[in-house]
């Protein structure tokens, strides 16, 4: 277990570096991606943006400014180019936020995916099976930003049934807290649903022909002990697998969509807004941020997976 | 004569399959008493497994059709509810898997497993159920049991986890044992240590066994009557010796004839049966061996009911037309033959 901590960690250092230098220099090359010039607004002489770049260092080779940058992360110096702002306060005040609409919601897809899944196995080829396969491929082709634009509107705006939009701190009310973030859970959810209960059908299928559960059968279990001790612990363990690397991409901010269509001001909209003005500290931060959390949900996946298949050994 | 465990009249399973309807199992009656091993054999594809599995109602689905009645101790197995069913399977029949690498959960220990079947039947505390579980792998031969019990089915050797098998199917001290090719998927060696286990066990606990296997070799050590399937149907069954040395059924010849013997002179090439099992979605008509017997004549267009034909043994029974006397000429000329010359000593030995 030792060497599995130290392997992952000194992995994740090298992922790291990797993104960070990979992310750096993409935009340094990226058209319109003088950040002097932007800075200057846009009647500026060349005098004041030659100060700017003076500055602020950008005439320096691209490898200072890489290391200057990385050490303002590590030390909490680093500002945005287009306000200011010091990057790493902002995203520490938008973590809960993240946080809370991505843990919220990975509760309720997996939960809903298990009973669909486990549901339509049981009922395959069956009516209801066919019905929940329809909507589940429904819930898989219909895009965030249009289903949350939808529920946003209608629910919040139009019928006023919950809030429009906006984040009330768990610690100031708890129930004004999950009130707003109702819609957010469910529009974030149901792509997952439909890609986990069709993921975890096919496999409880596949178990269920397996000759362990001919034998549990045999045992005398009822059909529910044979349901849940052997059919679904056995299928669950790749869904389990997928679950968490999607949990860490949603708590690294990567439900851009959903977040900045319910304007919940979390990670992942700071990086959608950073993006489109070209704002590199923010960006690369955000992007450290991400993975670091996919790096990190990794591990604990294979110790998970480990746990669940004794078969499996971490080295 | 003691007491009749298990009776099955005329027992039918079909599958409805994308090849149409595949009848597996068509009309097989046997019983089975206290103590008795029955062994049921046939090639792949006979209908032995579905038979065997039936009678635990594993065979049951969206697309299986049953009929005729398989009589257990007053409750009715093949129509019973799947509670009834629960309350027999583990704790009156059960049953040992062919293929011990894949017949246990691989994610839980040995032990939990044969635990949950203890206290799927019997109100124990987990203390005692797992006592009982350490004793079960102790009597079945597995080495320091009171460790093992935690462990994993992979940490085991294939023959050590149909050992663990054997354990978990006598858990709950079963009436019957239904084992289902026990010892196919092991090494020849281990398949002897088996079927030595098996027998001493049933000897112990007096618990009767259908042996289900397409190999005659290990029925001759163990089982009291045969029963020899061959696509879907019994067409052959009596006591051990009379099918070993008096066997009526030209399929049956030739099961027997198909297998090493170190004390005859060696053949240049193992007899085998011609042809292959037909289809059971496309049987022949009449006698369905009749593709494949040498001694096919106009009779056996009609379907020859399972009746004892030998008058001097009236519990041994066959399905084919040829008389006994020409039986006893035919048999006389088939490859590899049988064991008639053997009669004589072993006959009067019994």
């Amino acid at each position: 277990m030792a060497r599995f901590i130290v392997r992952r960690v000194v992995a994740m250092v090298f992922v790291l570096f990797a993104i960070s230098v990979l992310t750096f220099f993409i935009f340094n090359v990226i058209p319109a991606g003088d950040p002097a010039v932007r800075m200057a607004g846009k009647s500026a002489t060349p005098t004041t943006i030659h100060a700017i770049r003076r500055d602020w260092g950008f005439d320096k080779p691209v490898y200072v400014q890489y290391v200057k940058t990385m050490g303002r992360v590590f030390s909490g110096n680093l500002v945005s180019y287009i306000n200011q702002r010091n990057v790493i306060d902002e995203i520490r005040s938008r973590i809960p936020r993240t946080f809370c609409l991505a843990i919220g919601a990975a509760i309720l897809w997996m939960f809903v995916a298990v009973i669909l899944g486990l549901y339509t196995a049981v009922r395959a080829g069956q009516f209801s099976d066919r019905f929940l396969t329809v909507l589940a491929l429904i819930g898989i082709s219909m895009p965030v930003f249009w289903v949350g634009a939808l529920m946003a509107y209608y629910l919040g705006f139009k019928w006023e049934i919950f809030p429009n939009g906006g984040y009330v701190p768990l610690t100031d009310d708890p129930v004004d807290w999950a009130y707003h973030l109702i819609l957010p859970w469910t529009a974030l959810s149901i792509l997952f649903i439909g890609v986990y209960s069709r993921l975890l059908r096919s496999n409880v299928l596949d178990t269920m022909n397996d000759d362990y559960v001919r034998t549990a059968r045999a045992k005398g279990l009822s059909e529910r002990q044979v349901l849940v001790r052997h059919v679904l612990r056995n299928s669950l363990i790749p869904i389990v697998t997928l679950w968490g690397l999607d949990f860490g991409a949603v708590l690294g901010g990567g439900a851009i969509l959903t977040e900045t269509v319910f304007d919940i001001q979390g990670v992942g909209q700071y990086a959608a807004e950073s993006v489109s003005q070209l704002d590199v500290p923010p960006v690369l931060t955000v992007t450290l941020f991400g993975a670091f959390f996919i790096v990190f949900l990794n591990a604990i996946v294979d110790i998970v997976y480990a746990y669940l298949d004794p078969r499996i050994r971490l080295t | 004569m003691s007491e009749r465990l298990l009776e099955v009249r005329d027992l039918k399973v079909s599958f409805a399959t994308e090849e149409g309807v595949v009848q597996a199992v068509d009309g097989v009656s046997f019983e089975l008493e206290a103590g008795e091993v029955l062994a049921v054999v046939g090639e792949s594809g006979s209908g032995k497994s579905v038979t065997a599995m039936t009678l635990m109602g594993l065979t049951r689905g969206p697309n299986a059709r049953f009929e005729g009645t398989a009589r257990y101790k007053g409750t009715e197995l093949v129509a019973a509810s799947d509670e009834e069913l629960q309350r027999v399977r583990g704790a009156e029949i059960a049953m040992i898997f062919q293929d011990p690498m894949t017949s246990l959960n691989p994610v839980h220990r040995i032990g939990d497993q044969i635990i949950e079947q203890i206290q799927a039947h019997e109100e124990i505390s987990d203390s005692a159920a797992r006592e009982r579980t350490v004793e079960l792998l102790d009597r079945v031969g597995i080495p320091r049991a009171r460790e093992r019990v935690d462990n994993y089915p992979f940490e085991f050797s294939g023959g050590m986890r149909q050992r663990v098998m054997i354990a978990l199917a006598l858990s709950c001290d079963p009436a019957v044992l239904i084992a289902d090719e026990p010892t196919t998927a092991l090494d020849v060696t281990i398949q002897a240590q088996i079927l030595q286990r098996m027998r001493n066990l049933r000897d112990e606990t007096g618990a009767a066994v259908i042996l289900v296997t397409h190999d005659l070799g290990v029925v001759a050590d163990i089982a009291d009557r045969i029963a020899v399937m061959y696509a879907g149907r019994i067409v052959e069954q009596g006591k051990l010796d009379e099918i070993f040395y008096d066997p009526q059924h030209p399929y049956t010849w030739g099961l027997l004839g198909s297998i090493a013997r170190v004390d005859r002179p060696r053949p240049a090439r193992l007899p085998t049966i011609a042809g292959m099992p037909p289809s059971l979605a496309h049987r022949p008509e009449g006698c369905h061996f009749r593709p494949r017997c040498p001694h096919e004549f106009a009779e056996c267009v009609k379907t020859p009911p399972l009746e004892s034909r030998v008058p001097a043994s009236p519990g041994h029974k066959d399905r084919c037309w040829l008389s006994v006397e020409d039986k006893r000429g035919e048999r006389e000329i088939v490859p590899g033959e049988i064991g008639l010359e053997d009669k004589k000593g072993v006959g009067a030995a019994v």
